[in-house]
C-alpha cells in the first residue's frame, strides 16, 4: 500500500515554494522527504560542504552565515536553505547552525531538480539570486495588470493625422472625414531660416493647434462662419500635450485636470499621434480618479473636507485592483495637489487677489510623486522679489494659514518640522529661495542638510510655477559636480537602514536583536529614496519621481551592472507592501499608519521585503563608497 | 527476560533489574535461526543481528508503529502497521510502508474512534499473513524502534502465534523506555507530593515536545512511526554518543 504522509504534506502545503504544487506532486514530494533532528547549537553545513538536498525547517530555527561569519539570515519554521549550493557547485556557500532545537525535512537533489524544471513558481521562488526572485515577483505583478501599466504609446495606433496652417476649415472636414478621426493637429511649417529653435532643421514642423469636431460645430457652424475660414481661426492654441512614454493613466489624469478630451502624444517634441478619452475610457480605468475633478468643484473647505472619504476609498480600490506604487504615489500625488491647488484659488478668492505674484510649492513626496494616503503636508511659498515684507506680509501669511488649516482638514496633518508656508522662513522672494540653496549647496554640513534635505525635491503647485523651475535648474547646476556637497548627502542618505529581515514574528536587526514591528517608511522607501536623490543628482537627473530618476541613473550608467533595476524592484516591492497595508488597515477602519508588524505579513511579503532590504543595504555600502569626500566621480 | 543495560532502569513490562552483560541480540538470532520451522521466520533470523558493541550511528533501524483493536494482546489483533526505514542521521520517506490489516478479532467502536480505520476499510484488507513475507524481509538485519515495546513486540508475537503457531522476538530501542530512564528513576517521594510534582508524562507526544519536536496528529501508524523516529534521533543527540554501543539502548 503506498504510504501517504499527512503530516509531511499538510506542513509542505502550507509553505513556499512547495504551495505551488499540485496536491499530487506534494504527496510525491513528500514520500522522497528525508528528515533529521539537529540539537541546539550543532552545525548542520559547514562552508564547502557537499549538499544532496535542499533543506526546508520543519519546526525550530536555524542561523546562516556569510563566509566571512557574517550573520546573513536567520529562518524559523517553513524556511528554507542549500538552494544556492544545490543550483550551482553543489558546495554549500553559506554555513547553518541550528539556533534551537530544529528538525529539519530534506528534499533530496533529484526531486528538487525535478521539481526545479517542471514547476515554474517553484523555480522563480527558489531562483539562484535573491534578487531574481524579487524582479520576477515584481514582473509578474505588473503582467497581471498590465492596463493599468501601460504607457501612452499603446494607445497610439495610428500616426497623428496632420494638416498645415494654411489649410481651410473645410479643408480640415474633408480630412477628417476621409481619415474617419475626431481630431486633427494642425503643424506650423516654418520656412524661416535660422530661428533658434530650428537652427539644426529649418524644416521641422512646429505643432500649432489642434481642431476637433466640436470646434467645427461650435466655433464654425454655430458662428455662421465661412467654409474658407482658415483652420488656425478656429483651432485650439496652447496645447496639453503628454509624452509617450508617460503612463495613459496620466494622460487620463491631464484629460481631467484640464478638462480636455484630446491630446496630442509627442516624442522627442515631435508629434506622433492624438489620444482621445474615448481611447482611455476603453482601457476602463480607475473612474476613482475623478476624484479629482469633484475637488475642483468644491466650493468651500467643507465641501474638500468632504471629500476625504472619497480619495480613501479611491486609495483602496486602487490597491484591490493591483496598481502598482507608482500610480498609486502619482495619483495620490494628484490628488493632494489638487487639493492645494483649489484651496488657493478658494483663498484668492476669499482674500482678495495677491499683491504680488507668488509660487506655491509642494516639497518632498509629493513633489516626487510618490504620496500614499498618511501624509504630511510639506509646502513653501516663493514670493516675487518686489515682495515688500510690511505691506504684502499679512496677505500671505494668511493665505498660507488657510491652505494650511485646509490641508489640515483635509487629513494632510501639520508637518512637525514646521517646513509650510506658515514659517516665515519658508516664505520668501525667490532672491532669498536662491540665497538659501547656495548655502545649503556651497557649504553644506551633514546637519544643514538633515533639516534641508527635504527641499531638494521640489515642484510648483500654483502661481508662477516657472519659478519653481528655476530653483530645480540651479540644484541641477550647482550639485552635479560637487564632491562635498554630495558625500553630505550620501552621509545623510546612510543614517536611515534597513532591517535584516524576519524572524518568527519579529523584525530582526543586522545585530540579531529583535523589534515588534517596523516603519516601513522610515527604514524602506525613505532610505531608497534619500540614496536615490543622491545618484540622481550626482547624474544632472531633471526628473523628481523616484522611478524616473532610476532611469536617468541606469542609463547614466554609474551603477554597477543591473544594479539599478533591482533598486527599482526592491522600492516597487517595499512600497507595494507598505500600500497594502494601510490599505489593508482603512478596510478594517483604523487609522492607516506605516508600521507593520510581521505576523500580518505572508511568508511571500517576507522573503521578497528581505531580498529589497538586502538591496537596499548593498546599495547604501556602494553610496558610501562611491561618495567619499575626496573622491573624483 | 532482558538486561537493558547499565542504566539499570525497571522496564514496564520486561520485569528485569540488575546489571549483568549485554544483551547479545546476534546470539539470540542464532539460537532462534536453529529452532524455528516457519521458512519465512526462520529467514529473518538467519539474516542476523547487528553485534551488541556496534556504534549506534552504524545501526540500521526501522522505526515502528501498530494501531490495534484493543489492548491485550493474547485477544486483540493488529489493524495498521507504519514502518519507517531510518538511521541516526536520516529518516527516509522513500522506504516507508503503510498496511491496513483485516484483524481477527471484531473492530471495536472504541478503538474505531482511536486511529479511524472503519469497518470497511478492513474488511477489504488482506490478512497478516498475506504480508508476512514482505514484513520480515523488510525487519530483516534491522533494530526495531518503538514508541512502548509492550504493544509491538507483544501484539507481533502474539499475531504470528495465532497464524503460524510460532512467536517472534525481535530487538527493539524503546523511546518511552528511553524516557523512562530519565524522568523515572525513582517513585515521586514525599516531598514531590507535599508540592504537587506531577509525574513527567512520557507519553510520545509529550516526549517529543520536550525536544521541541513538533506536534503530529497521533494514531496512524505511519506517522506514529515516523514521530518515534524523530524522537529517537533527539534523544541521541541529547543524551547519547552518536559511537554509544547500540546495547547501551536496547532491549
Amino acid at each position: 500500500m503506498q504510504a501517504e504522509h499527512l503530516e509531511i504534506i499538510d506542513f509542505l502545503r502550507r509553505h513556499q515554494p512547495f504551495a505551488t504544487l499540485s496536491e499530487e506532486t506534494l504527496a510525491k514530494v513528500a514520500t522522497e522527504v528525508e528528515i533529521s533532528y539537529f540539537k541546539s547549537g550543532t552545525q548542520i553545513l559547514e562552508f564547502g560542504q557537499l549538499t544532496e538536498s535542499l533543506y526546508v525547517i520543519r519546526s525550530g530555527a536555524v542561523e546562516i552565515y556569510r563566509r566571512n561569519g557574517d550573520l546573513y539570515n536567520r529562518l524559523s519554521e517553513g524556511g528554507f536553505f542549500g538552494e544556492f549550493a544545490l543550483l550551482r557547485h553543489k558546495r554549500t556557500r553559506f554555513p547553518a547552525v541550528a539556533l534551537e532545537d530544529t528538525l529539519i525535512y530534506l528534499i533530496p537533489e533529484e526531486t528538487f531538480t525535478e521539481l526545479f524544471e517542471e514547476n515554474e513558481l517553484f523555480a522563480d521562488f527558489v531562483e539562484v539570486e535573491d534578487r531574481t526572485r524579487l524582479r520576477q515577483t515584481v514582473a509578474r505583478k505588473e503582467d497581471a495588470n498590465e492596463l493599468m501599466t501601460s504607457e501612452i504609446n499603446v494607445l497610439v495606433t495610428r500616426e497623428a493625422i496632420m494638416l498645415d496652417t494654411r489649410a481651410t476649415a473645410h479643408e480640415a472636414a474633408k480630412r477628417m472625414s476621409e481619415e474617419g478621426v475626431s481630431s486633427l493637429l494642425i503643424l506650423h511649417h516654418t520656412d524661416a531660416p535660422g530661428h533658434p529653435d530650428d537652427a539644426d532643421s529649418p524644416t521641422h514642423p512646429v505643432m500649432a493647434g489642434l481642431i476637433t469636431d466640436r470646434d467645427l460645430r461650435n466655433r464654425l457652424l454655430a458662428k455662421g462662419l465661412s467654409y474658407d475660414t482658415p483652420v488656425t481661426d478656429i483651432m485650439t492654441t496652447d496645447l496639453i500635450h503628454v509624452e509617450h512614454s508617460q503612463l495613459v493613466f496620466e494622460a487620463m489624469l491631464a484629460m481631467l485636470r484640464y478638462n480636455v478630451h484630446h491630446l496630442p502624444v509627442l516624442k522627442h517634441q515631435q508629434p506622433i499621434g492624438v489620444i482621445a478619452l474615448s481611447d482611455i475610457i476603453r482601457y476602463e480605468s480607475q473612474n476613482s480618479l475623478f476624484v479629482v475633478s469633484s475637488i475642483f468643484r468644491a466650493q468651500t473647505v467643507e465641501e474638500l473636507k468632504g471629500l476625504v472619504s472619497e480619495v480613501r476609498a479611491c486609495f483602496t480600490r486602487m490597491v484591490r485592483e493591483d496598481a502598482n506604487s507608482r500610480m498609486i504615489g502619482s495619483a495620490m500625488a494628484v490628488i493632494g495637489r489638487s487639493f492645494k491647488q483649489r484651496l488657493l484659488e478658494l483663498g484668492e478668492e476669499k482674500l482678495g487677489p495677491p499683491p504680488v505674484p507668488y509660487c506655491f510649492l509642494a516639497l518632498g513626496s509629493m513633489a516626487r510623486q510618490e504620496q500614499l494616503i498618511v501624509s504630511d503636508q510639506d509646502n513653501a511659498m516663493i514670493l516675487d522679489n518686489s515682495f515688500d515684507p510690511d505691506k504684502h506680509d499679512a496677505y500671505f501669511l494668511k493665505l498660507a494659514e488657510f491652505v494650511s488649516d485646509g490641508l489640515a482638514a483635509c487629513g494632510y496633518t501639520y508637518c512637525k518640522g514646521d517646513i509650510m508656508a506658515t514659517n516665515r522662513t519658508w516664505r520668501k522672494p525667490l532672491r532669498v529661495w536662491e540665497q538659501y540653496f547656495t548655502e545649503w549647496i556651497d557649504k553644506p554640513t551633514p546637519k544643514s542638510l538633515l533639516n534641508s534635505s527635504i527641499f531638494f525635491d521640489l515642484d510648483g503647485v500654483w502661481g508662477k510655477t516657472e519659478w519653481a523651475d528655476r530653483l530645480n535648474r540651479l540644484i541641477n547646476r550647482k550639485t552635479r559636480h560637487n564632491s562635498i556637497f554630495l558625500a553630505c548627502m550620501a552621509r545623510n542618505a546612510l543614517l536611515r537602514t534597513p532591517p535584516l529581515g524576519f524572524f518568527k514574528d519579529f523584525v530582526m536587526e543586522p545585530s540579531g536583536q529583535h523589534t515588534q514591528s517596523i516603519d516601513m517608511k522610515r527604514r524602506g522607501t525613505a532610505p531608497l529614496a534619500d540614496l536615490i536623490r543622491v545618484h540622481s543628482l550626482a547624474v544632472g537627473s531633471k526628473s523628481r519621481n523616484s522611478f524616473e530618476r532610476l532611469k536617468d541613473i541606469i542609463n547614466a550608467d554609474i551603477l554597477p551592472h543591473g544594479r539599478g533595476q533591482d533598486l527599482r524592484d526592491a522600492l516597487e516591492f517595499i512600497s507595494t507592501v507598505r500600500i497594502r497595508h494601510q490599505a489593508l488597515d482603512l478596510e478594517a477602519g483604523n487609522d492607516p499608519d506605516n508600521r507593520i508588524e510581521p505576523e500580518n505579513l505572508s511568508d511571500f511579503e517576507r522573503k521578497n521585503l528581505k531580498d529589497a532590504f538586502q538591496i537596499l543595504s548593498n546599495a547604501q555600502k556602494f553610496l558610501k563608497y562611491r561618495y567619499q569626500p575626496g573622491r573624483v566621480n | 527476560m532482558f538486561y537493558i543495560g547499565k542504566e539499570d532502569v525497571k522496564s514496564e513490562e520486561s520485569g528485569s533489574t540488575g546489571k549483568g552483560d549485554r544483551l547479545d541480540w546476534a546470539k539470540r538470532f542464532e539460537e532462534l535461526a536453529s529452532r524455528t520451522r516457519h521458512p519465512q521466520l526462520k529467514a529473518y533470523y538467519e539474516a542476523g543481528a547487528v553485534a551488541a558493541d556496534t556504534p549506534i550511528e552504524q545501526v540500521p533501524m526501522i522505526a515502528m508503529d501498530f494501531e490495534t483493536t484493543g489492548i491485550d494482546a493474547s485477544r486483540d489483533d493488529i489493524v495498521s502497521i507504519g514502518l519507517v526505514s531510518m538511521n541516526l542521521h536520516r529518516i527516509r520517506l522513500r522506504d516507508a510502508r503503510h498496511w491496513i490489516l483485516k484483524p481477527r478479532t471484531d473492530l471495536r467502536e472504541e478503538s474505531v474512534v482511536i486511529h479511524g480505520i472503519t469497518h470497511s476499510e478492513v474488511e477489504a484488507a488482506p490478512d497478516l499473513k498475506r504480508i508476512l513475507e514482505e514484513l520480515l524481509e523488510v525487519m530483516a538485519g534491522q533494530v526495531i524502534v518503538v514508541h512502548h515495546k509492550g504493544i509491538e513486540r507483544n501484539f507481533l508475537n502474539a499475531a504470528l502465534k495465532r497464524r503460524i503457531g510460532e512467536g517472534i522476538e525481535f530487538p527493539v530501542i524503546d523511546t518511552l523506555e528511553l524516557e523512562a530512564r530519565l524522568h523515572r528513576r525513582k517513585p515521586p517521594g514525599f516531598i514531590d507530593k507535599l508540592f504537587g510534582r506531577e509525574k513527567v508524562s512520557i507519553r510520545l507526544a509529550d516526549s517529543r515536545a520536550r525536544y521541541h519536536l513538533p506536534h503530529y496528529r497521533p494514531h496512524d501508524a505511519l506517522t506514529d512511526a515516523l514521530a518515534s523516529a524523530e524522537l529517537l534521533q533527539a534523544q541521541v543527540a541529547t543524551r547519547f554518543s552518536k559511537t554509544s554501543p547500540v546495547a547501551d539502548l536496547w532491549s
